[in-house]
């Protein structure tokens, strides 16, 4: 589904990505856990182009991402994304966040977008908030409505970037219940999280990085009860 | 005492009235058509100004600062002399008048609006991109409609700069409120009484508005 060979990803002079390799399957969960400051984010959003790729190829569902012929917002519509602080649109309502991709990028019907995004409002638990701003949800909500945004666009892999980073700790397992929810679906999901729990649990694997590489990746069993590298086994020891 | 009296029940209190109400009309059209123009004209320079392309955007910033650092005076003469003589296009006062509103309040709004769209959250920009919208589209549906509420109470206070700016084209004989206040001056000797009218007509205009934005800016919560 997607393969990421030998990226790079420099600002200025700083590189960031030092060459990255990675594969997802289809219907995999995939984890991404390292300190902060070790590349995990930026890889993430280089995975729909939200940052401009330096060097090497990155290539979803068998189109390349770095030819530059390729339709990006078409592409986009394709990798559902959620981020760290939700980035909900304020001025719009909760059912209006989730049906304006709908309506404006596949240009369905009004009533069609509104049955979409009441069912998916439904899938996340907020039926009853449909008509309400987003100022008026607590965190866990608005990241629920984040994914039913991104979801709308019946995307072909869902990248999250730390979802549950910005939320109060007594509303971090309604979100992950939902991702739950996907994962036993079988959508296919690279997830950027501090969550080891849901790491451990949910993910078909785990990656680890630090400095701008992959220092180690597997199972996440392998990993989190019996990690070979240094730098991992430092990292978790200070997480777990 | 006798002389107050006399300055109260005075004449010129009344007979400025259609003088005031002729030019105050006048004052309101240039102003209004102007700053409307101008709004135009600062919403492409202030989105120019945000423009990777070097061109764009250093063309709007010619444009801006040439006329934010020209007194709107200067810019009057230049545009009813300088131009309209030496080109030979033949702009009327009137004509003239609206445009150095127009060119002069569309510098302002264009730092109103770069300022208005770069005070929203970049999220939100790489939200709509994610979900496949075009960044015209991401800027249409997504960051305008947020920027423009922060841009109402700087925009506002720019209508009642301008509205105040058009006495200065008495100069050229724009025949608007200040320009007659000053021909009735000379034609009655009388000094007080058509000034404190004038200032008058002016407050009878800027306050209200300014209470009015200040209503819109409790509303909006910005």
């Amino acid at each position: 589904m997607i393969k990421v060979t030998d990226l790079h990803k420099s600002f200025g002079d700083l590189e960031v990505l030092k060459g990255i390799d990675a594969e997802v399957k289809e219907k995999e969960v995939v984890c991404v856990i390292g300190p902060s400051g070790s590349g995990k984010s930026t890889f993430l959003r280089c995975l729909n182009l939200l940052e401009e790729v330096t060097s090497g190829e990155v290539v979803i569902d068998g189109e390349s991402l770095t030819n530059p012929q390729i339709n990006i917002n078409k592409l986009r519509s394709q990798v559902g994304m959620v981020f760290q602080h939700f980035n909900l649109f304020p001025h719009k309502t909760v059912l209006e966040n989730v049906t304006l991709g709908p309506l404006k990028v596949k240009e369905v019907s009004k009533d069609e977008a509104d049955k979409l995004g009441r069912s998916l409002l439904e899938k996340v638990g907020l039926s009853d908030k449909a008509d309400v701003y987003p100022g008026a949800l607590s965190g866990g909500q608005k990241q629920r409505v984040a994914i039913a945004r991104a979801l709308a666009m019946n995307p072909k892999v869902m990248l999250f970037d730390e979802p549950t980073s910005a939320l109060d700790p007594e509303l971090v397992g309604d979100v992950l219940a939902v991702m739950k929810d996907l994962a036993k679906e079988g959508m296919t999901m690279v997830v950027v999280t501090h969550e080891m729990g849901f790491a451990r649990e949910m993910g078909d694997r785990v990656i680890f990085m630090d400095e701008g590489v992959i220092m180690e990746e597997g199972d996440p069993n392998d990993i989190f009860d019996n990690p070979q590298n240094p730098r991992t086994k430092e990292f978790l020891s200070k997480v777990l | 005492m006798e002389a107050l009296m006399e300055l109260i029940n005075s004449q010129h209190w009344g007979n400025t009235l259609p003088f005031i109400r002729r030019g105050l009309a006048l004052t309101l059209y240039i102003t209004l058509v102007g700053v409307l123009i101008g709004f135009f004209i600062g919403t492409i320079t202030g989105i120019a100004r945000l423009s990777k392309n070097k061109l764009i955007y250093a063309l709007a910033t010619i444009y801006i600062e040439l006329i934010r650092g020209t007194p709107i005076l200067v810019q009057a003469l230049v545009l009813y002399f300088s131009i309209s003589q030496t080109f030979g296009i033949n702009l009327d006062a009137v004509t003239a008048g609206i445009v150095a509103i127009a060119i002069n309040a569309g510098a302002y709004i264009a730092e109103i609006v770069r300022g208005g769209v770069e005070s929203i959250d970049k999220g939100q920009m790489e939200a709509g991109r994610s979900i496949g919208l075009s960044s015209t589209q991401t800027m249409r549906y997504i960051i305008w409609p947020q920027a423009f509420k922060r841009m109402i109470p700087p925009l506002g206070n720019q209508f009642i700069i301008s509205l105040k700016d058009t006495s200065i084209f008495a100069i050229i004989s724009v025949g608007e409120v200040t320009f007659l206040m000053r021909q009735y001056v000379s034609s009655t000797a009388a000094t007080f009484e058509p000034y404190v009218m004038l200032c008058l007509a002016y407050l009878i205009i800027t306050i209200p508005a300014m209470l009015i934005l200040r209503m819109i800016e409790r509303r909006l919560d910005v």
